[in-house]
């Protein structure tokens, strides 16, 4: 199969965003939060300092780095929460049918029907600032994607054969949804996912830009963003090199979800050759 | 003197492109259905039946694509004719119904509109003309209420209803090749003996020569004169309709033939087992060397692994490609 | 002492409702759809099966008849409880299935399987076969590794697959070998009684004598009973000892094999059998005209009455003639069925 441009553009991005944000201590080159020297503040990028420094003299290069892995772990973490949200809703509503597939249909349109950034905000307000409510935020609001997948993935599954013959055999429900529905259908679920995970990680830094989620001192790419706006015009490296590590880590998951798409995508997969 | 005949196909070659490599997905087919005639092509899934008729009325697209051979229609060749040049032929001299009547019609167009179209497109008359051509175009298939049904969308007719004004629309322009590709699969047998029978009536009554195309030998046998049997890619055996049921000489009709439970034969030789094919029918992407039937074969010997057969007359009449007929 | 009085009451009435050899028993089945009417329209009723009683004994086969819709595949759900009936009851081996409503599916699986129709659709693309033969054993209670292996093997065997197919999955086999490994599945568990539901209308037709072999043999070794579903009457008259035949819901005759073939004396089972297109076949049948009615607005009276040839007046009125004796275990619903 000839490789795909997007799947590769995509994976190489996100592989580079991991692999940043899990060796950050060692391609650091100064600590993110400590190492603030006002001698160094606002100086342009140079060979010394890759992308300059900011008004406390810290490094951006170095900030950026462990941005990333701030950035990525709420995004991965709160897209793993709703994507076990959304599955467990969405499979067992359209397994299970009835009132049950009423209300979570329900719930599913009244998520859609408000701006889940507001809806984080609202929940952020209640539970305070910081890395767990920015979690919990996130995780209980971008579910509804990943429900309305399942629950039509289980809804085209359930009549198949496979399914029908599980039932015959004396499995229950529970075993039928995670042994016979569930593996077919990772394959768009895990393109939905891979998508959110790009809106999780924008999400993310549009909370920490407006102060919720992650605060200063430390630094997760939206905080930084923040932190630089008042000075956009006289220091432009201060926002520059964390906005484009959100757009080209945002950029590489939607070309990857779409490259997934291409090659899960059942309708192009043959099944006999 | 023979006539020029109405269609001939001659060592057509299909091509199926599979990742950039071309197989053969249907190769030395050849031949010929003469005006009136009826014809049937009877095979599996994948035998190449099918790409067969849309090889003749031009709608191969890609990855298939016509590797080599002719197509005369009525003595000029039409395998090379421009896009435009095919769509004025189809419809108008070479009509096709298709297995499942549903796909076939369009669900947001009423009925006797998609068969006034044709009168406007190929015949160039009015569209008030062509509204009454198609109530008169309905009631020649037998549908009751004409008048009324024209104006009933593809989803308010039942399967039966939906095949006859596929026919309808094929025959509107008065064909003289009708291809018919698993017309009545989808229906049910009742049905499909109705269907069956206003087809041929039909096309006996206007001269319209028949392509069918169908798994079913006895339904194909039914219907036409003559009857030609594919088997991976290649025609096997062609016959007239009684002597293929009757004297098969192709292991692989004879096979068919004598396979399949057929009423009053448990009366008649009690319930014994079943003549069976062994094995499996072969991917596109591996046919076999020499004879393509000879992993399943009862007669096969070290020539049919390694030489493909020739096409042989039969004393009655007809042709095989075997080694070892008769 | 029961028992022995009984087997000499098996061909009596269905009085002798203990009859060891009786392996299942429907009786007055219906299976009613409530369809809602879209904005203005009432609600209407779909009847599906509509009254159907059928008797199965060991060891035999039964096929059910008919076009699409007649209901013989609702039928075949109800009985491996994939429908819930409406009304009406079924008796597996002695237990009823449908008392009460709520079934022991673990108990119905060990007694009744089902082969199904598409051998694509029907097998769980993501997992081997191994694991689609083990997961039911172990669910029902075979713990030991070498218990589960041995019957895993056994069954491979007596489906004709090899050892090795075990560990593929399923679109490395063709329609054929899946079908092979839908029915093993089907009786993995040691069931009695097997519904095979159309088992080779998807297959190529080169395929079919294979499986119809395989299932007849299966039934000899394995000593089952079917129900065998299908449309092709000439399948049908090869594998049933008796066949039902039914139209709108309702079985309108029933019978041995042999009578139902060559003395069929429904206008409709005359009708499938003229509509057979084969060229040597001659039959002095009409055939039917029209196509099946809307069942939610099915015709007064006989059911096949606007299609049937030999329709009179009487047949057009209420009621709908009864299920009667034709000749010794031959029944016919129709009227006319004596003069024909």
């Amino acid at each position: 199969m000839p490789l795909r441009f997007n799947l590769v553009v995509g994976g190489t991005l996100f592989a580079l965003a991991v692999f940043v944000g899990l060796f950050a201590p060692w391609l650091a080159h100064t600590d993110p939060v400590m190492d603030a020297n006002l001698l160094n503040a606002e100086e342009p990028p140079s060979w010394t300092w890759w992308f300059g420094t900011d008004a406390q003299g810290r490094d951006i290069y170095s900030r950026v780095v462990h941005g990333a892995r701030i950035s990525l772990t709420v995004g991965i973490v709160s897209q793993l929460i709703n994507t076990f949200i959304g599955v467990s809703l969405g499979l067992t509503a359209g397994y299970l049918g009835g009132w049950w597939d009423d209300f979570v249909n329900g719930l599913t349109n009244l998520m859609l029907a408000i701006p889940s950034l507001i809806f984080a905000l609202a929940i952020m307000a209640v539970l305070g600032p910081g890395l767990t409510s920015l979690l919990i935020a996130l995780g209980l609001t971008n579910w509804s994607f990943s429900c309305r997948i399942a629950r039509a993935s289980a809804l085209s599954l359930k009549s198949q054969g496979y399914v029908q013959a599980a039932k015959v055999l004396g499995y229950g429900n529970l075993r039928i949804m995670v042994t016979q529905l569930l593996p077919n259908m990772l394959g768009p679920i895990i393109v939905i996912g891979t998508l959110g995970l790009g809106s999780a990680v924008l999400a993310e830094a549009s909370l920490s830009f407006l102060g919720l989620g992650v605060r200063p001192p430390y630094p997760s790419w939206g905080s930084m963003l923040s932190e630089a706006r008042d000075q956009i015009t006289t220091a432009p490296w201060l926002s520059i090199f964390p906005g484009l590590a959100i757009f080209l880590t945002v950029l590489g998951l939607n070309l990857l979800g779409d490259g997934l798409r291409d090659i899960l995508d059942p309708q192009s997969r043959s099944t006999r050759v | 003197m023979t006539a020029v005949p109405l269609i001939e196909v001659d060592d057509l070659r299909i091509d199926l492109d599979v990742q950039g490599r071309r197989v053969a997905a249907a190769d030395g087919i050849s031949f010929r259905i003469d005006r009136g005639e009826t014809f049937g092509l009877v095979g599996e899934s994948g035998c190449g039946k099918s790409i067969t008729a849309l090889a003749l009325i031009g709608l191969l697209r890609h990855p298939l694509s016509i590797g080599a051979g002719r197509i005369r229609f009525e003595g000029r060749e039409i395998q090379n004719l421009s896009p435009a040049r095919q769509r004025e032929l189809r419809g108008d001299r070479i009509a096709m119904i298709f297995q499942e009547p549903m796909t076939a019609l369009n669900p947001v167009s009423p009925v006797g509109r998609q068969i006034a179209e044709m009168f406007v497109l190929h015949k160039g008359k009015s569209w008030r003309e062509a509204n009454r051509l198609a109530i008169e175009a309905l009631a020649s298939v037998r549908v009751p209420a004409p008048e009324r049904r024209v104006k009933d969308f593809p989803y308010q007719l039942s399967g039966g209803m939906r095949q006859r004004v596929m026919i309808a629309i094929a025959l509107a322009c008065g064909p003289d090749l009708l291809i018919a590709d698993e017309p009545t699969t989808a229906l049910d047998v009742t049905v499909q003996a109705e269907i069956i029978e206003l087809m041929r009536d039909l096309c006996a009554a206007k001269g319209t020569a028949v392509l069918m195309i169908s798994h079913d030998l006895g339904l194909v046998a039914n219907v036409c004169r003559r009857v030609a049997v594919m088997y991976a890619g290649r025609i096997v055996e062609e016959q007239s309709s009684d002597d293929i049921f009757r004297n098969p000489a192709h292991p692989y009709t004879r096979g068919l033939v004598g396979s399949l439970p057929r009423l009053g034969s448990r009366a008649a030789h009690g319930q014994s087992r079943l003549q069976e094919i062994k094995g499996v029918v072969p991917a596109i992407t591996s046919f076999p060397h020499g004879c393509r039937f000879n992993p399943r074969c009862v007669r096969v010997t070290d020539v049919c692994r390694t030489v493909e057969p020739a096409v042989d007359l039969l004393d009655a009449g007809g042709l095989v490609r075997c080694h070892h007929h008769g | 002492m029961r028992a022995a009085l009984s087997g000499v009451i098996i061909m009596a009435d269905s009085a002798s409702s203990a009859a060891a050899d009786v392996i299942l028993r429907v009786r007055d089945l219906r299976v009613h759809f409530h369809l809602s009417g879209g904005l203005l329209g009432k609600p209407r009723v779909l009847r599906a099966v509509d009254g159907v009683d059928l008797e199965l004994k060991r060891g035999e086969c039964l096929g059910l008849v008919g076009e699409s819709g007649c209901g013989k595949s609702t039928v075949a759900l109800s009985i491996v409880g994939l429908q819930a009936p409406s009304s009406g009851s079924i008796e597996l081996d002695g237990e009823a299935v449908t008392a009460g409503g709520s079934i022991d599916r673990k108990a119905l699986a060990r007694t009744a399987q089902i082969v199904f129709q598409d051998p694509y659709a029907s097998l769980n693309p993501r997992q081997t076969v191994r694991r689609t033969l083990e997961d039911p054993l172990r669910l029902h209670g075979v713990r030991a590794r070498s218990e589960i292996d041995d019957r895993v093997a056994t069954m491979l065997a007596h489906v004709g697959l090899r050892a090795e197919h075990a560990d593929r999955y399923p679109h490395e086999f063709s329609g054929g070998q899946r079908q092979r490994i839908g029915i093993a599945r089907a009786l993995i568990l040691n069931p009695k009684i097997v519904v095979c539901d159309e088992p080779v209308s998807a297959l190529d037709v080169s395929i079919r004598a294979q499986i119809i072999n395989l299932l007849l043999e299966l039934k000899e070794t394995l000593g089952l009973s079917y129900i065998m579903i299908s449309h092709d009457l000439g399948v049908v008259e090869h594998m049933s000892d008796r066949v039902a035949v039914m139209y709108l819901g309702r079985i309108v005759e029933t019978g041995p094999w042999r009578e139902i073939f060559e003395r069929p004396a429904h206008p409709y089972t005359r009708a499938l059998i003229a509509a057979i297109p084969d060229p040597l076949l001659r039959v002095p049948f009409v055939r039917a005209k029209g196509e099946l009615p809307n069942p939610l607005k099915p015709p007064d009276g006989c059911a096949f009455s606007p299609r049937c040839r030999y329709v009179e007046d009487p047949c057009r009125r209420e009621p709908l003639p009864a299920l009667e004796r034709h000749r010794d275990e031959h029944l016919v619903r129709c009227w006319r069925a004596k003069e024909l």
